[in-house]
């Protein structure tokens, strides 16, 4: 019984984000994509906590849900000034068409060398809490990448700081 | 004991890389095909997270130290896009990807 209800947890949520990265492909206006992609990541979200990985269920909530969407909703609500380029985004529904046959077939294409695999079916051990594994780990194995990727933190803060800039004139100085 | 197995999550994976591709591909609006990324970026780290559990030793963790380091480049990757994209919306009045093209000319 126990089992049954992980196996139906697992096909919620994969049903959860499969049709809402399908509606992301075919929803006309950008703010519903932004929606549906909220949806999408949600559902990877609960994937990870299925899959036994509890501190990257919380990251991906709090780095995309909070983080990333957040950004491109102000992304969008600073760039559509004008109704008409909703209107303007798709010019036909034969591009809608297009994104549907090529998803469709690189699917195929990657279900079927799926397939052709014989995974390992080794019983995963059941689930412990992983942060402070995954503490020791950044902070033994994988210390130069974790310090490299701060770094990079900072001078992307800079960057998009930079870039995003209101220009002044500078005929005072 | 009846498990979805390792080759459940694979499809899920390949689902979202297959439809973020697809929005890339296709959309116009610069926004959207970002959030096409970010579908990418997720079907590639599902597959880290389900692999770890499923075929790394008891007590290594290195699939999900990869997909934190996904999740980090994703964001870096997002602030800086929407930085330049507002960029281009302030020079050509426009977010759709088409219609920046002012280096053709």
């Amino acid at each position: 019984m126990n089992i049954d209800f992980e196996i139906i947890v697992f096909y919620a949520l994969a049903a959860t984000g499969v049709v809402s990265g399908a509606m992301v492909l075919i929803a006309r206006d950008v703010v519903r994509v932004a929606f549906w992609l909220l949806s999408s990541l949600s559902a990877v979200a609960g994937l990870y906590l299925h899959l036994g990985a509890d501190f990257l269920g919380l990251t991906q909530v709090l780095v995309y849900i909070g983080g990333i969407l957040v950004l491109i909703l102000f992304g969008i609500m600073m760039t559509q000034r004008d109704p008409g380029l909703v209107k303007l985004e798709r010019k036909s529904t034969r591009s809608m068409a297009t994104g549907v046959g090529v998803s469709l077939v690189l699917f195929l294409v990657l279900a079927s060398v799926i397939n052709s695999v014989g995974w390992a079916s080794r019983r995963p051990a059941s689930a412990t809490p992983t942060t402070q594994d995954l503490g020791t780990a950044l902070l033994t194995d994988y210390v130069l990448p974790f310090e490299l990727i701060s770094v990079l933190l900072l001078v992307v803060l800079c960057g998009a700081a930079y870039l995003a800039r209101r220009r002044v004139e500078q005929s005072h100085a | 004991m009846p498990d979805v197995g390792l080759k459940a999550y694979l499809m899920v994976a390949a689902a979202l890389f297959s439809l973020g591709m697809g929005v890339v591909i296709t959309r116009r609006n610069a926004i959207a095909v970002l959030c096409g990324v970010e579908l990418i970026l997720n079907g590639a780290a599902l597959n880290f997270v389900a692999f770890n559990r499923y075929s790394a030793p008891a007590g290594r963790l290195d699939g999900q130290i990869f997909t934190i380091f996904i999740i980090i480049l994703a964001a870096a990757e997002a602030a800086i896009a929407l930085a330049i994209l507002l960029n281009v919306f302030s020079i050509t009045d426009s977010v759709l990807i088409d219609e920046a093209d002012s280096l053709k000319e």
